[in-house]
Parts: structure tokens; C-alpha cells; sequence
């Protein structure tokens, strides 16, 4: 491109973001009395024109640099560096299992770190459980966090009336948000991905909705509180526990080891998940939901009933969700419509797009990135939801395959026949 | 009966707005084939833009009505507009020929971003604007029940029926609707026939985003209270409204806008207000069940 028209380009850029800019970043509306006034900030949209000015041209500048150099080369490099990632894969996977399992005995890790660490593997176990549905089947569920709400209240609901356990309620959690699963999905998997994800939505909502009104039995706004603890083969993680965990084993009382036990929890679920994943992927019906994603009207010629395949995924998704959701409910102890509500789903969507849709080790990276991330640096905390959004978009812009893109085919046809055959 | 046709005139006046969403949506699904999900959005910065435009022209002393409503419809349109054009070219023309849901993903995240900018730079409270125009004429009166007819009802659905026939008249004359009708028929060969696609693209967001705009300042003039979060329900409520309709027909995105804006008005009136959303919800997935084609939709030929 040229000199003028690079400047001529950066310049209409430049003018465009600051008429974006003008009306909601120069002008702002305060409450004062006798009603609503403008402030204005207009330096704030000259400094975003010349910014914005500045960035195009790098970007130009950084395009032609990047066009001369052989591009061919950097793709085979990446594809290189994508072969040697792959095969070094189990090595990093088995490394932070390991990392994972000893993590609460080493030096710095102090009640915040577990803790954070537990929040962590929620949503690790979360976006393992939808990445079964969007990373293996293709399907994309918005709502997924309605699994997770019905796993949450069956069990605040089971333990609250009927007295049950968490580890008697955990089944049942499951189930009941399998059933769910079945009962929505069964109408609606007919239906082409977008149209899919949109009536996905609209279940979310609807479940947040009739959580927040069916007072007398969810208890609305208000919540569920007081939901029990989970005991250790019925060893009670308090001071005064009948029996209590640190008489039985001679130790010091401490709220520390109920924290470790929460963490183990969700680590052992959240392998789980992850284990039962990796084997279905093997399974006949894991080769058909791969296929069903990859190719649907092909799939259904081979004989694959659509229906079927796909209710599958969604179902063992959700019970999956279940299981998260009656964790959540035990470690907090207390549950609203408050913590179900679709930014929820959104924010478990962007862990398994961000980390590659349908790769394990990426749900585990992005998770750390999302969650941990902004929960360390609190001052940020005001900027997350928007720098989640803008990093949706900039991941499927510049890698529509997430960061860990390099999916590995679940079967390989011998390569060398499939040459001869062409 | 006087309750029936109160809740008649709301509903109409609601349906009124989801429709003009609606249409933004159904347009972009003809020509691409995805849901814009930010549009909800686009909606909610067209009202916000409509009460920055208000209070910057009050300011200056202007207080004759109809030339404030007319500079705000100007100014929100032409921002919103904008608002449009930059979200098509930043998140969604770099991902024409992605894989499927690629488009669908950068939308949600656009739909964040922009809740998220919004709220950051203009507060998290809800604001208030007192009405502008108030009074209208009794229809009826009977047993101390009057039927009310707004002069602001009356304002938005008569915009709303020349904006109709406006647009009807936009797609079936002028050569940019021409070109639009092209590619939704077939975008490769709009293109090999000398149909800038790229630009007729962008223009059906621009249009799409300038429909809106007028929405969300109706929507402001109507319930006079804002907040950054009013784009999530409409939206989904409007994109109920196109499929409703059928996706990718303008009429039926019409009819599907008064539609659900008749039945939310009518649950609220006869059942319970707590319940509404469900209702529209339950509708869109009753309809996609059992005519997923929508009202006025035409059949989606699968091709391998």
C-alpha cells in the first residue's frame, strides 16, 4: 500500500472510532438532582481517535513486513511446533495431575490459593462436561448452565427435605439433570446448530426464572441456605464433629483440611469427567458424535440416527453439569438464581472455545486463564466480563480452532492405502 | 372486552418494537445465515445513544417536541448505525467461510463486549427519562374502566407502519435492495454478476442497526427507564419474533414482532407478569418444534 493511502486508511479509522466514540465515551450520563445531566469527556475521544490512528498504522506497517517474509514457512513452522506439542501432550497432561495432586502440600499454598484452586476445577469440570457437547458432538448449548442450577438445587433440595447426604444426593443430582438433559434436548436436537443454541438460551432462562419464582419450594430470590457439608466416610470436617476427621486421625483441629477435602473433591470429579470423556471419545458412540459433527447429512446416509447420537452427548453433558452443580452447592453452602444466570453458560463456553473445542488440555489452560487469572488480580475485576467478550471475539478471528487447535483424529485409516486408492 | 382492547393496544405497541429488531435479524440471517446475537445490544445503544441526544439538546435550549424527537432519531441513527457497521466488519467479516458456528461464538462475545462497555462507561444504574409526550384520547369508558389510546402508542405504530412501508419499498425498488435480494439468493453468484457483496453486507447492518436504533428510542420514550442489560430480553425476544415469522422474511418478522408482543401483553394481563418471559420462550420453542419454517418462512433445502 502506499504512503498516502495508508495515511488516508489510518485516518478514516481514526475518524470512525472517535464517531463511535463520541456519543458514549465523550458524553456520560450522571444522576444528579432534578434528574439526569451530561458530563463530558472529549479528551478521552481525541486520545482514542489518535490511538486508534497510531494502531492502524503499525498494523499496516506490520501486514506488508509480514507479506514479504514467506508465510508458507511460518505455517510449517507452527504446524511443526502443533506435531511437537501433540507429542509431548500426555507428558504436560501427567505433569499437572501430578502438579495438581501434591499442589495443597506445597509451600505457598495457603487458604487462599486452595480455594481459588477449587474454583479453578469447577469450572474445569464445567467446561469438560460441555466440551462434550460442543467440543465432540458440535452442538452448541447456551443454556448449559440450567444442568448445572438443577444438579445445585436437587441436591440442596434432597438434603434440606429428605436429609440425604451429599454423597447419597450426588447420584442423584446427576440423574436428575440427565433427565432434564433428555427431557429438553429431546424436542429441540432436531433442529440446525444456531436455532439449537438460541432454544438452548431460552431453557437456561427459563429454568433461572423458575428458580427466582416458584417461592415456596426454591425458596426465590432468597436461595437455599445452610446446605450440609460433605463428610469423609462420616468423618465431619468441624471442631466438634461426631466423629470429627482430626480426632480420628490425632490431629490439630484446622478449617484447612476441610478446604483440601473440598479441593480433592472436585479434583477426583473433575478426572472423572475427563477419564469418562477420553474413553467414550473410543467408543462407538463417541466415533459417532465426532462424525455427526464433522459432517451430518453424511453421517445420517452411514445410518446414524441423529437424534439418538445427539441426545446422548447432551444428556451425559448435562450429568456431568449435575455432579458440578451439587459440588458448588456443598462448598458453598448456600445457592440463588443469582450464580445461574447466562454469563454463567457464557463464561463456561469461552473456557472450551478458548481452549480449543474439544481439546482436554485447553479447557484446563483456558480455565486457569479466565478464572484464575481475574481472580488474582482483583483491581481488574471491573474489566473482566468486557476483556471476556473482546477475547471471544479476537480467538475466533485470529484462531477459530482455539489455542490448543491441533485436534488429534480419534482414528486413523492406514495412510498409505488411502494414497493408493486416489 | 375494555380490559381485552387495553392490553390489545399495549400489546400492539410492544409487538411494534420487537418487530423492528426483528428485522434486523431476520435480514442479516437471509444474507449470511447467522444470528446476530449482538443485536440485542445494537438495540440498547441506539436507546442510550436516543437519551445522550436528548440530554444534549435540551441543554442547548431547544424544548419544541417534534424537532427534539426528530434530532433524536437523527442522532441515534446515525450512531447506532455505526455501532452496526463496525461490529459486522470487526467480528464477523473475518470469519465469512469459517467453520460453522465461528460467526455465532464472535457474536456472543461481541454481545458481552458491548453490555460490558456500556455499563463501564455510562454506570450500572437504570436511567430514568420523565415522559416527553404524554396524554392521549379514551376510546372507551365504561363501569370507571377507560380504554386508553397514548399519543405516544399512537406515535410508535404509526412510525412504525411508514418505516414499514419505507423499507418495503427500499428492498423491492431501490437498486441496494435489489442487490440485497441477489445475494440472499445466492452470494456467489451475486458476486460473479458484479454485486459488490461485501458492501451490500454491510449495508444490510446498517440498515439492520438504524431499524434498531429507532426500536430503542421508542423503547426509551415508551417505558422512559434504561439500562445497559434491556438488550439481552429484547433481543431474544425479536430473534423469537423472526423465526416466529420465518427467518429471513421481512413481513414475517413484522408479524412476529406484534405477535409476541400481543401474547407478552396478554400473559401478563390474564396470568402472571412473573411468567411472561417463559411465555415468549416457550412459544419460540414450540414453533421451531412444530413449523420450523415460522409463519411466512419458505422450507431450507439441505444441499451436500
Amino acid at each position: 500500500m502506499s504512503g498516502q493511502a495508508t495515511l488516508k486508511e489510518a485516518g478514516l479509522t481514526a475518524l470512525l472510532s472517535m464517531v463511535l466514540a463520541l456519543p458514549l465515551i465523550g458524553l456520560e450520563t450522571v444522576e444528579e438532582q432534578g434528574g439526569l445531566t451530561l458530563d463530558t469527556r472529549l479528551l478521552w475521544v481525541l486520545l482514542i481517535g489518535a490511538a486508534v490512528f497510531a494502531g492502524r498504522l503499525g498494523l499496516i506497517a506490520w501486514r506488508s513486513r509480514k507479506t514479504v517474509g514467506t508465510s508458507t514457512a511460518a505455517a510449517r513452522r507452527a504446524s511443526a511446533l502443533g506435531e511437537t506439542m501433540h507429542g509431548i501432550m500426555p507428558w504436560i497432561a501427567g505433569a499437572a495431575i501430578l502438579f495438581a495432586v501434591i499442589m495443597p502440600f506445597l509451600p505457598f499454598a495457603n487458604r487462599t490459593v486452595v480455594d481459588l484452586a477449587t474454583l479453578v476445577l469447577i469450572y474445569v469440570m464445567l467446561g469438560w462436561g460441555l466440551n462434550i457437547v460442543v467440543g465432540l458432538a458440535g452442538l452448541l448449548d447456551l443454556g448449559y448452565v440450567a444442568f448445572y442450577a438443577i444438579g445445585a438445587y436437587s441436591f440442596a433440595m434432597l438434603a434440606m427435605h429428605a436429609d440425604f447426604t451429599f454423597w447419597m444426593a450426588l447420584p442423584f443430582a446427576g440423574l436428575f439433570a440427565c433427565a432434564f438433559g433428555v427431557i429438553l434436548g429431546f424436542p429441540v436436537l432436531r433442529l440446525r446448530g444456531d436455532y439449537l443454541a438460541i432454544v438452548t438460551l431460552g431453557f437456561g432462562e427459563m429454568i433461572r426464572i423458575i428458580l427466582l419464582n416458584w417461592y415456596h419450594v426454591t425458596g426465590g430470590p432468597d436461595g437455599i441456605s445452610g446446605i450440609p457439608r460433605p463428610g469423609l466416610f462420616g468423618l465431619e470436617f468441624t471442631r466438634n464433629g461426631d466423629p470429627a476427621f482430626h480426632e480420628f486421625f490425632g490431629l490439630e483441629y484446622s478449617s484447612m483440611y476441610r478446604l483440601m477435602f473440598l479441593y480433592y473433591l472436585i479434583l477426583i470429579l473433575a478426572l472423572i469427567t475427563n477419564w469418562v470423556t477420553l474413553r467414550l471419545r473410543r467408543l462407538p458412540i463417541g466415533r459417532a458424535w465426532e462424525a455427526l459433527r464433522e459432517d451430518e447429512i453424511a453421517s445420517r446416509a452411514l445410518g446414524l440416527n441423529p437424534t439418538a447420537v445427539k441426545l446422548s452427548a447432551f444428556a451425559i453433558g448435562a450429568m456431568f453439569g449435575g455432579f458440578a452443580g451439587a459440588f458448588f452447592a456443598t462448598r458453598q453452602g448456600f445457592i440463588s438464581p443469582e450464580s445461574f444466570t447466562f454469563i454463567e453458560s457464557a463464561i463456561i463456553l469461552a473456557i472450551v472455545v478458548l481452549g480449543g473445542m474439544g481439546s482436554q488440555v485447553g479447557v484446563v489452560i483456558a480455565a486457569v486463564i479466565m478464572i484464575g487469572l481475574p481472580e488474582w488480580f482483583r483491581e481488574l475485576q471491573e474489566y473482566r466480563m468486557l476483556l471476556f467478550g473482546a477475547g471471544m471475539v479476537v480467538i475466533m478471528v485470529l484462531r477459530p480452532r482455539g489455542l490448543l487447535s491441533k485436534r488429534n483424529p480419534t482414528i486413523r485409516l492406514h495412510a498409505k492405502k488411502a494414497g493408493a486408492m486416489r | 372486552m375494555e380490559y381485552f382492547a387495553q392490553q390489545l393496544i399495549n400489546g400492539l405497541t410492544l409487538g411494534s418494537i420487537y418487530g423492528l429488531i426483528a428485522i434486523g435479524y431476520t435480514m442479516v440471517y437471509g444474507i449470511i445465515g447467522m444470528i446476530n446475537f449482538a443485536h440485542g445490544e445494537v438495540f440498547m445503544i441506539g436507546a442510550f445513544v436516543a437519551l445522550i441526544a436528548f440530554l444534549a439538546v435540551t441543554a442547548t435550549g431547544i424544548a419544541f417536541v417534534p424537532l427534539l424527537l426528530l434530532i433524536m432519531l437523527a442522532t441515534s441513527m446515525l450512531f447506532t448505525a455505526a455501532y452496526g457497521w463496525t461490529v459486522e466488519r470487526l467480528a464477523y467479516r473475518p470469519l465469512r467461510g469459517s467453520f460453522r458456528l465461528a460467526p455465532l461464538i464472535s457474536a456472543i462475545g461481541m454481545s458481552i463486549f458491548l453490555q460490558n462497555y456500556v455499563q463501564l462507561l455510562q454506570g450500572a444504574r437504570v436511567k430514568t427519562l420523565q415522559p416527553i409526550i404524554s396524554g392521549g384520547v379514551v376510546l372507551m369508558e365504561k363501569d370507571g374502566f377507560t380504554v386508553v389510546l397514548s399519543y405516544m402508542q399512537m406515535l410508535i405504530v404509526g412510525l412504525t407502519l411508514a418505516l414499514m412501508v419505507a423499507f418495503w419499498f427500499m428492498i423491492e425498488r431501490s437498486s441496494f435492495g435489489r442487490s440485497q435480494r441477489a445475494c440472499e439468493q445466492d452470494r456467489k453468484m451475486a458476486g460473479l454478476l458484479g454485486v459488490d457483496v461485501d458492501r451490500t453486507i454491510s449495508l444490510t447492518f446498517v440498515t439492520g442497526a438504524g431499524l434498531a436504533a429507532i426500536a430503542g428510542m421508542m423503547f426509551l420514550l415508551y417505558y422512559g427507564v434504561i439500562d445497559f442489560f434491556i438488550g439481552f430480553l429484547a433481543g431474544l425476544k425479536a430473534f423469537t419474533a423472526a423465526v416466529l415469522g420465518g427467518i429471513g422474511s421481512l413481513p414475517g418478522a413484522m408479524l412476529g414482532g406484534l405477535l409476541i408482543g400481543l401474547i407478552e401483553a396478554f400473559w401478563a394481563g390474564y396470568f402472571t407478569t412473573e411468567y411472561k418471559d417463559v411465555a415468549a420462550f416457550s412459544i419460540l420453542v414450540l414453533v421451531l418444534i412444530f413449523r420450523p419454517t415460522g409463519l411466512l418462512g419458505r422450507p431450507e433445502v439441505e444441499k451436500v
